[in-house]
């Protein structure tokens, strides 16, 4: 009886609780955070309010704040790691040995990378997109709303899903892509690389839907007249960006599943013998991951094009190479995967044409920022935050790009890769392009999304603690890597004569740690005195792009009457034009309702990805026929739209024209 | 607060922070810039190189970004503002041309070097080349030396200006072998032999590691090369040949088992073949592939 109990739960049983002070402390803080959230909502009496207004939206704005929430606490918990990889560095010499074991480093180093990666910077990215970019091309939601509902779900429950790694079970130990033969059963016998598996998975079938959906928003829900060269820079980028995600992310879903296949059913794809081979899962892990980095970075650059643009009042400079620089950037980024691993020993010829193949990205990427610096000349340059943040960005990216250089020769990577000079490199590009590009976008589009600005002091404070924070903290890696050290040790010996070194890293993360502290006082103050910041006008930057041109916040329908584009910046042209456009009366609008599909797929998802990595056979029978039945009765049920009518629209739109009727 | 003041109050920390971290890595050993190996001193000028390169656009860049941020500055009315100037044939062909002719040297400096210093390519060099051959181990490097019939546990010894051709594999996860001091890396895969060749032209011990994460005992996984004189080199062989432990099949399974910071341990008369032995025991189909 005992044993069917114990089968009944798989491999699951009392030990997976945590056993380490640390993480069960971080556990019970955790919990305890969700339990006070669920007493708040009960107490307050929002449970219907949360499900009709939140869970079950197909609005892309909605979806967008939402996207952003949970990217930002997954951020919070990715910083929090590295506070403590910062600090076990800094201690863990000689005779010490810091906090935490070797295994539990291990794991900390491995979720630091997968959670950033996956869950705050992808999540900033769609955040953002699905906040702004049908406002941007003027359209009124996304070309699939329920797919994006769907697609922010399983992003969500796979967040859930590598939260529930740090209370039931472990995380992988094996480094944020997981190589074989280290990721295999036979060396990672534990649940932790189940763990890093399944939740990529369910999130990244989230992204790849989310990638179709918005090229299929940019090609085919643009404003009237607007033709792909009257697109803003931002919209060029997505649809850059999201192109890589069609064609990068299947490589990921197969690259996981054949993983899982070796792990679960005792397969032998890249197993260390018996016909595996891990150099297989290099190559492929990296055929995603390469373009993964572009697929971030190239909404950033979007941002600071729209960013510079704005607070220069002038139009953005050089256009066209902008548009050539993002499908170069494109084209290329699929090219160099292998500069990953040089030292594989693949020979000269292929390590030599995969370096210069790399290099060649430092040359659209430069003509990007040569064309932002010539928007600000003979500009009126206003130094609002996202200008700090881009700022910050220009100085940080370009060393990094630098040492990415550096990197792409074959010789010089032999000496330079996997050391921490390696990991300072991606943190500048990732930091500075990725994250200062997001938080300037969040700080430009906020007042669009909440209807006030952000406090512009704590801002720009806040970007001066990271600007100074980074250095701080990056510089003494990229020299301890010049020295020999190399990433991901939990351990080294004194006589190195590292530790003074790994000490000032830790003294800059503390100084960014007072940044993101900054941040999220800025987003209490700004709430506290909102009424302050108010914006009226819709257009609190004097901005050049389409979703300045309605309320803040828009309607549900973004727009009463669709604009009609004649050119590019279409709005700041709309402003300085003399002519009034003629206004059409409203016709009714067709808009999509809210369906729960999409939570319930998220969730039947996370049942699946739970009961495979504990061997729950039943649970996941019960998943899958959940997830079957949700989309049979999804593809079934009649009307997904509703008609908001003329009277409707009426009433909330002349409010907001003076009481005029259009 | 003056204009002068506030500049000097920017610049003084940073010059301070120079100063300390000069003063501070001077008495230190910066593996990669201070090699003791022809392949670490050709790589090092590389780096030097592509430096150079990089800073004809990053230095203008740099000079740019402060110039115009400064002169257009929304306080500054006199300084021109044309809202509409949005492109000039003549600038964005410097800025793609000159990135691109930049990354065409380097192209070349790349081809060129890829092959020169091809870690395959063995050194060319009057004096006969040594054959290491590395095994890594869990948590531990093992050094065999074929031909002497010797074997060490994270240290082994170089005679100066003697090619040292290292082939390398691994009994366990995949490793990489690092000896930042005489120049580079490769990996060690199970199942496969990765060649690096080195050549040391100081003396010195030098510290080496695994660049690439393996498991618990990761950290621990260091080992020193020591660079001596031909002489040393050669008493360093035969004391080793006395050593008290022999690294027979029963004995070489012992040593494979998981074990973390090892010390420094050495075995006489390594059987022949060993190493191969050691790859191809994961060309074996599905039976019991634990031991050799
Ligand atoms: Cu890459």
């Amino acid at each position: 009886m005992m044993n069917n109990l114990a089968n009944i739960l798989g491999k699951l049983n009392v030990h997976a609780l945590p056993s380490s002070p640390i993480t069960a402390g971080a556990v019970i803080g955790g919990s305890i955070a969700v339990l006070a959230v669920i007493a708040l909502i009960t107490y307050k009496k929002r449970w219907t309010w949360l499900y009709k207004e939140w869970i079950t939206t197909t609005n892309h704005k909605k979806i967008g704040v939402m996207y952003i929430i949970v990217a930002v606490l997954m951020l919070l918990r990715g910083a929090s790691d590295a506070g403590m990889m910062r600090l076990q560095q800094a201690t863990s010499v000689g005779s010490a040995h810091g906090l935490l074991s070797p295994n539990m480093f291990q794991q900390v180093v491995s979720a630091h990378g997968t959670i950033m990666i996956f869950f705050a910077g992808m999540g900033l990215m769609f955040g953002l997109i699905n906040l702004v970019l049908p406002l941007m091309i003027g359209a009124r939601d996304v070309a699939f709303p329920f797919m994006n509902s769907t697609s922010f779900w399983l992003f969500a429950f796979g967040a859930v899903l590598i939260n529930l790694s740090l209370g039931i079970g472990e995380f992988s130990a094996a480094g944020w892509l997981a190589y074989p033969p280290l990721s295999e059963l036979k060396y990672s016998p534990g649940v932790g690389v189940d763990y890093w598996i399944w939740s990529l998975q369910i999130a990244g079938i989230g992204s790849l839907l989310s990638g179709i959906n918005f090229i299929v928003t940019i090609l085919k829900m643009r404003a009237p007249g607007m033709t792909l060269m009257k697109m803003p820079m931002f919209a060029w980028s997505v649809l850059g960006a999201m192109t890589l995600v069609a064609f990068a992310f299947p490589i990921l879903t197969v690259t996981l599943t054949l993983l899982a296949l070796d792990r679960t059913l005792g397969m032998h794809f890249f197993s260390a013998g018996y016909g595996g081979n891990a150099m297989m899962y290099i190559n492929l892990i990296w055929a995603w991951g390469h373009p993964e980095v572009y697929i971030l970075i190239l909404p950033a650059f979007g941002i600071f094009s729209e960013i510079v643009s704005t607070f220069s009042s002038k139009r953005l400079f050089g256009y066209k190479s902008m548009v050539w620089a993002i499908w170069a950037i494109v084209f290329l980024s699929y090219g160099v995967w292998l500069h990953h691993f040089f030292t594989m020993g693949a020979g000269a010829n292929v390590n030599a044409v995969f370096g210069i193949a790399t290099m060649l990205i430092a040359v659209p990427t430069g003509v990007k920022i040569f064309n932002w610096l010539f928007t600000m000349y003979r500009g009126r340059i206003r130094f609002t935050s996202p200008m700090i943040w881009f700022m910050g960005f220009v100085f940080l990216f370009t060393m990094g790009g630098v040492a990415g250089v550096l990197m792409a020769v074959p010789p010089i990577d032999f000496q330079l890769h996997n050391s921490l000079f390696l990991v300072a490199h991606f943190h500048t590009m990732i930091v500075s392009g990725v994250l200062f590009g997001y938080f300037a976008g969040i700080t430009y589009w906020f007042p669009k999304t909440f209807g006030f600005r952000l406090n512009e002091k704590l801002g720009k404070y806040a970007a001066y603690c990271w600007i100074v924070g980074f250095i701080l903290a990056f510089l003494p890696l990229y020299i301890l890597g010049i020295m020999g050290a190399t990433r991901r040790m939990d351990h080294y010996s004194a006589s190195l004569g590292w530790q003074p070194l790994f000490i000032v890293a830790g003294i800059g993360a503390s100084i960014i740690f007072i940044g993101l502290g900054l941040q999220i006082l800025q987003v209490i103050v700004s709430i506290w005195k909102r009424n302050e910041t108010k914006d009226l006008s819709g257009d609190p930057w004097s901005a050049r792009t389409l979703e300045w041109s309605t309320t803040s916040p828009p309607p549900e329908y973004n727009f009463a009457l669709l604009p009609v584009v004649n050119q590019r910046d279409a709005y700041w042209a709309s402003k300085h034009s003399k002519t009034k456009t003629e206004n059409d009366s409203y016709s009714p609008i067709y808009s999509p309702k809210n369906t729960s599909s999409g939570f319930f797929i998220g969730l039947f998802s996370l049942t699946i990805g739970f009961s495979i990595i504990w061997h729950i056979w039943w649970l996941l029978i019960i998943g899958f026929l959940g997830l079957v039945l949700t989309i049979i009765l999804r593809t079934t049920s009649g009307e997904h739209e509703k008609v908001i009518t003329v009277s409707q629209i009426e009433k909330i739109e002349i409010p907001l024209n003076g009481g005029t009727k259009a | 607060m003056s204009k002068k003041s506030k500049i000097l109050i920017i610049l003084l920390p940073i010059i301070l922070i120079l100063a300390v971290s000069v003063w501070y890595l001077s008495g230190q050993n910066v593996a990669v810039l201070q090699p003791a190996g022809v392949i670490g001193q050709k790589e090092r000028s590389l780096i030097f190189i592509a430096l150079i390169l990089s800073a004809v656009v990053v230095l203008p860049v740099y000079a740019l970004t402060i110039l115009i941020a400064w002169k257009y500055r929304e306080g500054n009315t006199s300084a021109k503002y044309t809202p509409d100037w949005d492109h000039s044939r003549v600038l964005e062909t410097i800025w793609w041309g000159i990135p691109l002719i930049i990354i065409t040297i380097l192209s070349v400096i790349t081809w060129n070097s890829s092959h020169a210093l091809d870690p395959y390519q063995a050194i060319a060099s009057k004096v006969k080349p040594i054959q290491v051959q590395v095994v890594a181990l869990d948590w531990k490097w093992l050094f065999i030396y074929p031909k002497q019939h010797i074997a060490s546990v994270n240290k082994f010894v170089i005679p100066l200006n003697t090619p040292i051709s290292f082939n390398i594999t691994s009994d366990t996860v995949m490793n990489s072998f690092w000896l930042p001091n005489l120049g580079g890396q490769i990996y060690a895969m199970p199942g496969m032999s990765t060649t690096l060749h080195l050549m040391a032209n100081k003396a010195g011990s030098y510290y080496g590691s695994s660049a690439n994460i393996s498991g618990k005992g990761f950290s621990g996984m260091n080992f020193t090369a020591d660079a001596v004189s031909s002489n040393s080199y050669n008493s360093w062989i035969s004391s080793l040949a006395k050593s008290k432990s022999v690294l027979n099949l029963n004995n070489y399974n012992k040593l494979a088992l998981p074990s973390t910071y090892n010390r420094v341990s050495y075995y006489k008369n390594v059987p022949d073949g060993l190493f191969e032995n050691i790859i191809m025991k994961y060309m074996e189909p599905i039976t019991n592939g634990s031991s050799i």
